[in-house]
């Protein structure tokens, strides 16, 4: 059982998502940063996809009466178990009516708590993640309150993995490497240079549904007409204005602004960490490197053992 | 018609975009469902999610299981044979709607732009016959074509940060109903008391792909019971 003392600034119960629901409009939802959450599941000895606390900025204060073994994965929260401190990447024990307190983020957007067992939640379309737009799956459809109580599970366990410190290749990056979208041939020459020559700033309005960036205009298509079609995560939009918007996890599934690149799949939990006022630039990879590269960082998640 | 040819593209390191047509065309449609269908009856290993659209198919895969070329290659034989592939009849939903009002803030400027009165915008948009081409956007939100010519309205210009939950609006030539309380630009005509989207009901949904829709006017008394 893990009672909310305080609920940080917005903290959801998270796990891998649900995919297989695009049909019904249904996006997968799921942590912002699947690195942190696999790693900090198998420090604890869960499944990789058991659901765990997403704490977003500011984490909160959480107290275990019955104990627990946890771990804190992805950005480093400052956080204290009865005042000593807690780092991030190691498992540790929390007592009986031991006291979490997380802290403000130190470095990016995001930080988890996972504990042995998983956070137990009803699932929703087979996720224990929260769907915040449509108040769906996670604990009650929406980010914790004070008071809130959550039981831990028992999803099926392995022995704990003492780690405590993860491959530099599982670590957030600024420079966001992308792929070709289906209308990248639509830009000018002179629109694809800006998007990639030029920092991008993220703005205040940055979610699990998209992050809107700011930075030199790229120019509108000048050919083409945009009809709706199926969206993937990490396309970068370029709207009328000719500021990007980075599509997250808890994207709509389809959407009718052309599309100049794609976030690879290895880089999206760096997505997930970024903070508003963080400046980003983005480097082309063609799809076989990106493809190497995701290889890459499962064989890193899967070294820590 | 001449069958139209399938396009593949990359459209992310983890999905592939397959287009029947680079226009809103009802064959393209069928296609689309076709091709939906066939790949929930038959699944292919590494396809892990579907996102149907007017006249494109996205499809997800898991990069460490297929890439683009392969499944491609998997998928151009198949298509060969779409046409063959039966559609479940279509299912007939009726969607009770209090137009105007509260319910319906743009109704009186929507009729305005058509040189109508709020009563005719209303006794056009509840006589169509509509199709859902495709759920898209957010849970349950079906995409509705066969909205009369005569009602055809651009998009607000600035989106409202928040449309009421079941808000039956018109962008363009499509109309719709928001399930959840969402950002959204459609101008909105009025509002349903039913879900469109359920997690305590089989199916969830209340719109599938390809169902035939009509709206029923009512009034508020109606609603509020």
């Amino acid at each position: 059982m893990i009672l909310v003392e305080a609920p940080g600034l917005f903290t959801t119960v998270q796990d891998l998502g649900r995919l297989g629901f695009g049909a019904m409009g249904v996006s997968p939802s799921g942590t912002a940063d699947a690195v942190a959450l696999r790693v900090g599941n198998r420090l604890v000895g869960n499944p990789e996809g058991a659901a765990a606390l997403e704490m977003t900025l500011a984490g909160g204060t959480f107290v275990f009466p019955k104990g627990a073994l946890a771990a804190l994965a992805g950005s480093d929260f400052g956080a204290t178990m009865d005042e000593a401190e807690a780092s991030t990447w190691r498992p540790f024990r929390i007592p009986p009516d031991g006291r979490l307190r997380v802290g403000h983020t130190r470095s990016g957007a995001r930080c988890y708590l996972c504990v042995r067992g998983g956070i137990e939640v009803k699932p929703f379309l087979g996720s224990a993640s929260t769907h915040v737009l449509s108040g769906l799956g996670g604990f009650e459809g929406r980010s914790l309150k004070k008071g809130d109580i959550l039981s831990i599970g028992s999803s099926k366990m392995t022995e704990p993995r003492p780690q405590g410190a993860v491959s530099d290749v599982l670590l957030p990056r600024k420079t966001l490497r992308v792929t070709d979208a289906p209308q990248a041939d639509w830009f000018s020459e002179a629109a694809q240079s800006i998007f990639c020559n030029s920092g991008y700033r993220v703005t205040e309005e940055a979610n699990r549904m998209g992050l809107r960036l700011e930075g030199p205009v790229i120019p509108a298509p000048a050919g083409g007409q945009m009809i709706t079609e199926g969206v993937p995560l990490g396309a970068v939009q370029i709207p009328a204005g000719g500021q990007p918007i980075i599509l997250f996890v808890e994207q709509q599934t389809t959407g009718g602004y052309p599309k100049i690149a794609n976030v690879i799949s290895a880089d999206m939990s760096s997505v997930g960490q970024l903070r508003p006022r963080d400046e980003i630039r983005f480097e082309r990879v063609d799809q076989a490197t990106a493809r190497a590269l995701l290889r890459e960082q499962e064989e890193a998640i899967r070294a820590i053992h | 018609m001449a069958e139209l040819p399938a396009r593949f593209q990359p459209a992310s390191d983890q999905s592939l975009l397959v287009s029947f047509a680079d226009r809103i065309d009802p064959a393209a449609s069928l296609r689309v469902r076709r091709l939906l269908r066939l790949l929930e009856l038959n699944p292919v290993k590494g396809i892990v999610n579907l996102h149907p659209a007017y006249c494109s198919v996205l499809i997800r895969f898991d990069a460490l299981v297929t890439e683009h070329r392969e499944l491609e290659a998997l998928l151009r034989p198949r298509l060969e044979n779409l046409d063959a592939v039966a559609l479940p009849e279509p299912r007939e939903v009726e969607i009770p709607v209090c137009y105007g009002g509260e319910f319906g803030v743009d109704l009186a400027d929507v009729a305005d732009m058509h040189g109508m009165n709020p009563a005719q915008v209303v006794a056009r948009h509840s006589s169509a016959a509509y199709t859902v081409d495709f759920l898209g956007f957010a849970p349950g939100f079906g995409y509705l074509s066969g909205l009369p010519d005569e009602l055809a309205t651009p998009r607000l210009p600035v989106p409202r940060r928040s449309v009421p939950a079941g808000s039956v609006g018109i962008a363009g030539n499509q109309t719709g109903v928001y399930p959840f309380a969402t950002a959204g630009g459609w101008r909105l005509i009025g509002r349903t008391p039913v879900a469109m989207f359920r997690p305590d009901r089989q199916p969830m949904s209340l719109l599938s792909i390809g169902d035939r829709v009509r709206f029923r006017p009512i009034c508020a008394e109606e609603f509020a019971e």
